[in-house]
């Protein structure tokens, strides 16, 4: 498997990173080189196999229904570039 | 009762310019699970706080933060598969689903793909002609509700407040079975109320807690499903119903002048009464769905979902069965009281006991007649069940007419006062003593006799002697008793 | 003050309580060191008011006669790790700013046995590298030199800068995080030791996550007891991350001079990588001799899928990181770069935010996990890396740890494999299957190569058995006579 430009495009829009079009191509190579290096693994027989879902032997933990977080809201704002007493705020959005 | 199967329908097809068509729907319904906190974080689950107030650093995917599961969120689940009758599935596991959004701070949902919690089940829906129709559930999983973007308070802004994101939602998912508005509303108004008597959801659309994502298709009837269109997040009975209807006749519209039916994600415009395509989904989505690494698989216990299994509260189906059964109630009846659980067990509490017949009269007619004119909900009926009860009492052991007992009713009504304390009070009793109503009767006679020569001749007008009989007895004569005598007195 | 950057953290700690020294005038010592290698750029901030603070407050204490198990110790911590009111970067512009409101669990759990923090100290950029190259705030260079040359070494990544640092003498100690092999690779080629703990045994709470099912936080310290000392308090079950294992965390300590007598080592044989230098070759040879001296017995055996691990991990790290990565957005925290709408918004911010490596990784892993591409990369990644993981259990099935070079080659010059993203990659083979199979691994300085830098010795061990190779790396230690310390050029 390779890509090609259009293919780099259209990833770094779902990974929402901007990309100039001058980019593209060494964008696409490299990504081929390490695609390349990874396809090894289609020699290998795996139609038995099981995916390792998780490195830990172990069944979820549950938490209880209790309360025990938020009411910090300022401190939830703290950090944002730019917020509106304790809204986050983004460009309009338009739907 | 009759139970129709998915594919014996009639007359619910639509009449196009070239001929019918039938619509094919299937429903998304995202149901907030009533629970404290949130599916992973520890904040209030509660609607209504200060922007960001019930937002912990894990809804906010601060860096480094993690989810842990809230069991009783798992149990609501589980308790609401088994309202719907479906499997359950013991294991199951989470998966992210991965966008970009403002109102989603990790850039992905935890939600439920491959394994989901619950699996196939069904509904069994009420329409108006008093047919029933089953319609499948394909599953119910687990997944996070998304934060609120608010777009019109500001002129370049959005605003972004995360006091939802991180909610437990179930994602109840229905096969398309459905072929009208009709029954997609009557679906969603019998989920609302199993998920309301099992308390997994208050159903509040208004709130936001209960919201559907519509999929309309039209076809011609027998053809294969056509492209369908999606309208996310419509939040009212009456709005589904609208959107639909609207939807079903643009794409027929479409493909009776021969276009074609782009698969796109709509709104529906409540204003303007119609469906648009939404911009910001124009892109085919691409989710990306794998395996959450911060999450282990669940695994439940048999038990535990057989104990979920033994505490289920009777559900809407069952209970009307058995009031038509036990109360001799009609199938409208049944179905207008069991609509809540709160007016059933409103309903059972008079009726145990005492006449069915008249529980039901008082019930659905007096004092929801009383309700709906005040704009009152049952749980702000100045009229206790136990208060209604008693009225009835008095009506079985004679001391009330039923024309009296309407006359305590009101005064019940106005001042929420008892009747037994009302009639002593205002010595409401009837008068049953055949003497007494006797002497009433002759002195009614003896004062008009014109009119007991012109009611011998036309027996109707002696309800005109009824009337001044009851007025002579401020009312309480005994009705049954005054005409039994008028009749004997005036030879009819 | 000079000798106590010469202390092992043991000593420091056993000097603290004989009183031999105060904790201020340790921790003074401290800071001049490390203000005297800021040409090494292993720190991204320094510390020294709360260091000194928190030193005062240790001298109370100790006093008191109340010393906790760190008390007084001052510490590197890596800047993944979120430290409450410090700076936290991630080696990242896209953080530029961030400081934390609240402390990892980890770092929470060194302050509560009274360590102390002399800075954040630099990394490979949301340490993704082997070379402590890709930071955004310049790479670390490392203390050792090639003989006779000053050309820049790296000191391995992508916990460089802890390496770095305690290889200086700068700290007593550090924290580092290990995804592929990112605390024994650095400890490796600076000569100290690292631990990278069993997946689950440390808590990932308030570590800024690349790939969840693989990041490991870890110990890296001059000396095996100093690290064994480190890891007690660093481990331990945090019911805040779903995937740490609730296990009483032993006194690593007392495992130290324990016999190995009958204890079965394995080597196996797909680690002899064909074109392997000579003297590491010679190095691992002489591990064999050391143990087997003290007692152990020697086994040949096979993982057979080794040599997949690589790939299986650049798909399988590169994936989660995509996810894990996506809340860098500009909206809540960090940088932010102006766009006309939310789209650009992010693309900008991201683009500008995130280095060159990052930016890759991210698209491959967007990659591998879109439509169409799941199953051929992720699904089969993580299957390969069960079968990594089954070559494990079956090898642990006849030996009870493994013996195997740290790195395929000693410490290389900065740029030399930069370039070249494979070539940078395979820095990792010999660390990276550890992770997929979430077992413990324990680099141990073991010899220096003929330019005089230090080559490292891994030991691999079964599930929450750190004792085994704390014990085993003892031997190691102590056989190898490993004294040499880079001379320190920084100060000239």
């Amino acid at each position: 498997m390779s890509v090609d430009t259009k293919t780099v495009r259209k990833i770094a829009r779902l990974a929402r990173i901007g990309i100039k079009d001058e980019e593209l191509e060494p964008m696409a190579k490299e990504l081929n080189t390490i695609l390349h290096f990874v396809e090894q693994l289609d020699a290998i027989d795996t139609r038995d196999v099981a995916p390792m879902t998780s490195a830990v032997e172990a069944k979820l933990p549950q938490r209880a229904d209790v309360v025990t977080d938020g009411e910090c809201a300022q401190d939830i704002v703290k950090n944002a570039p730019d917020h509106l007493d304790t809204f986050f705020t983004v460009p309009k959005v338009v739907e | 009762m009759s139970t129709k199967h998915p594919h014996e329908h009639n007359s619910r097809l639509i009449a196009g310019a070239t001929g019918d068509w039938e619509i094919v729907l299937g429903l998304e319904v995202h149901c907030q699970v009533l629970s404290r906190a949130k599916l992973f974080s520890g904040a209030s689950a509660a609607f209504g706080a200060e922007p960001n107030a019930h937002v912990s650093l894990v809804d906010a995917a601060m860096p480094g933060m993690l989810p842990v599961i809230n069991g009783y969120c798992v149990e609501q689940a589980v308790r609401t598969g088994l309202g719907l009758k479906a499997q359950i599935n013991l294991a199951s596991t989470f998966d992210r689903k991965n966008y970009f959004y403002p109102d989603l701070p990790a850039g992905y949902q935890i939600s439920q793909y491959k394994s989901p919690i619950v699996g196939e089940g069904e509904i069994l829906i009420d329409l108006a002609d008093g047919s029933s129709r089953r319609v499948g559930i394909e599953r119910l999983h687990l997944e996070q509700d998304a934060g609120k973007s608010i777009h019109d308070q500001h002129p370049t802004l959005s605003l972004v407040d995360l006091n939802r994101a991180g909610v437990a939602l179930m994602e109840i998912v229905s096969r398309p079975d459905m072929r009208s508005s009709e029954e997609a509303v009557a679906f969603v108004k019998k989920l609302r109320a199993i998920l309301r008597y099992l308390g997994t959801c208050d159903g509040n659309m208004d709130q936001g807690s209960m919201r559907a994502d519509v999929n309309v298709s039209v076809r011609r009837p027998g053809a294969p499903l056509g492209t369908r269109c999606e309208i996310k997040n419509v939040n009212s009975m009456r709005f589904i119903q609208q959107a639909i209807e609207y939807e079903a006749r643009r794409q027929i519209d479409v493909l009776e002048e021969g276009g074609t039916i782009d698969q796109e994600t709509r709104l529906f415009d409540a204003r303007a009464g119609e469906t648009r395509a939404m911009r910001s989904k124009e892109e085919a989505h691409d989710y990306r769905y794998f395996p959450d690494p911060d999450l282990l698989p669940l695994v439940l216990d048999q038990a535990l979902v057989d104990s979920i299994a033994q505490s289920l509260p009777e559900l809407p189906d069952a209970k009307k069965a058995r009031f038509i059964e036990a109360y001799g109630l009609s199938p409208y009846d049944a179905g207008v009281l069991v609509a809540e659980r709160e007016s059933a067990d409103f309903f059972e509490s008079v009726a145990t006991g005492r006449d069915a017949k008249l529980a039901t009269t008082w019930v659905t007619v007096e004092l929801f007649g009383v309700l709906n004119k005040e704009g009152k909900t049952l749980a702000e009926s100045p009229v206790s069940a136990a208060a209604l009860g008693q009225l009835i009492d008095l009506i079985a052991d004679g001391t009330l007419s039923g024309r009296l007992a309407k006359d305590v009713f009101e005064i019940m009504v106005e001042t929420g006062s008892d009747p037994a304390v009302i009639v002593e009070e205002r010595g409401l009793r009837q008068v049953t003593d055949t003497g007494a109503i006797e002497a009433a009767v002759d002195a009614v006679l003896a004062a008009n006799p014109d009119k007991v020569e012109a009611a011998k001749a036309k027996p109707q007008l002696a309800g005109w002697f009824v009337g001044q009989v009851m007025k002579a007895t401020g009312g309480k004569a005994n009705p049954a008793t005054v005409n039994a005598l008028l009749k004997a007195k005036l030879g009819l | 003050m000079a000798g106590l950057t010469d202390l092992t953290l043991a000593q420091a700690r056993d000097g603290l309580l004989a009183k031999d020294f105060s904790a201020t005038d340790l921790v003074k010592a401290h800071v001049e060191a490390v203000e005297a290698a800021r040409a090494l750029n292993a720190f991204i901030v320094e510390t020294p008011q709360r260091a000194l603070a928190d030193a005062a407050a240790s001298d109370a204490r100790i006093a008191k006669g109340e010393a906790r198990p760190l008390e007084g110790i001052p510490l590197g911590i890596k800047d993944l790790f979120c430290t409450k009111d410090v700076q936290t970067t991630a080696a990242s512009n896209i953080l530029k700013g961030f400081t934390p409101v609240y402390e990892s669990s980890v770092t929470a759990n060194l302050w509560r046995d009274g360590a102390t923090m002399l800075g954040k100290l630099n990394l490979d950029e949301f340490a993704m590298g082997s070379s402590n190259e890709t930071s955004a705030f310049g790479p670390v260079v490392n203390p050792w030199r090639r003989k006779g040359s000053d050309v820049k070494l790296v000191p391995g990544g992508s916990s460089g800068g802890s390496a770095a640092a305690v290889s200086a003498g700068l700290c007593l100690g550090a924290t580092g995080t290990d995804t592929g092999g990112s605390i024994r690779q650095p400890a490796a080629f600076t000569g100290i030791v690292g631990l990278k703990p069993t997946y689950g045994r440390c808590s990932r709470w308030g570590i800024v996550a690349f790939a969840s099912s693989l990041d490991q936080a870890g110990p890296m310290a001059r000396t095996v007891r100093d690290t064994a000392i480190l890891m007690r308090s660093m481990a331990g079950h945090d019911p805040k991350d779903s995937t740490s294992i609730d296990r009483p965390v032993p006194d690593y300590e007392k495992a130290l001079g324990q016999s190995i007598k009958g204890m079965r080592v394995g080597i196996p044989k797909e680690y002899r990588l064909s074109g392997m230098s000579d003297e590491i070759e010679a190095l691992w040879s002489q591990g064999i001799a050391w143990l087997k001296e003290a007692g152990a017995e020697i086994v040949e055996v096979s993982l057979p899928y080794t040599k997949d691990a690589l790939p299986a991990y650049y798909i399988v790290a590169p994936a989660e990181a995509s996810s894990n990565l996506a809340r860098y957005d500009g909206v809540r925290f960090g940088q932010r770069v102006a766009g006309r709408d939310i789209t650009e918004l992010y693309e900008k911010t991201r683009a500008e935010g995130f280095g060159a490596e990052v930016r890759r990784r991210i698209l491959i892993g967007t990659y591998v996990l879109s439509a169409g591409y799941y199953d051929a990369y992720y699904l089969k990644a993580q299957k390969v890396r069960a079968l990594i993981a089954q070559d494990f259990a079956t090898a642990f099935g006849k030996v009870d740890a493994l013996l195997t070079p740290a790195t395929p080659s000693a410490a290389f010059a900065m740029g030399e494999k930069s370039d070249d993203p494979i070539a940078m990659y395979l820095n990792d083979v010999f660390t990276v299957t550890v992770n997929l199979a979430g077992l413990p691994g324990l680099a141990v300085p073991a010899g220096l190569d003929a330019q005089g830098l230090p080559l490292g010795l891994q030991l691999i061990g079964r599930a929450f058995e750190e004792e085994t190779l704390l014990k085993l790396g003892d031997v190691i230690e102590k056989a190898a006579g490993f004294t040499a310390k880079p001379q320190q050029w920084w100060r000239a």
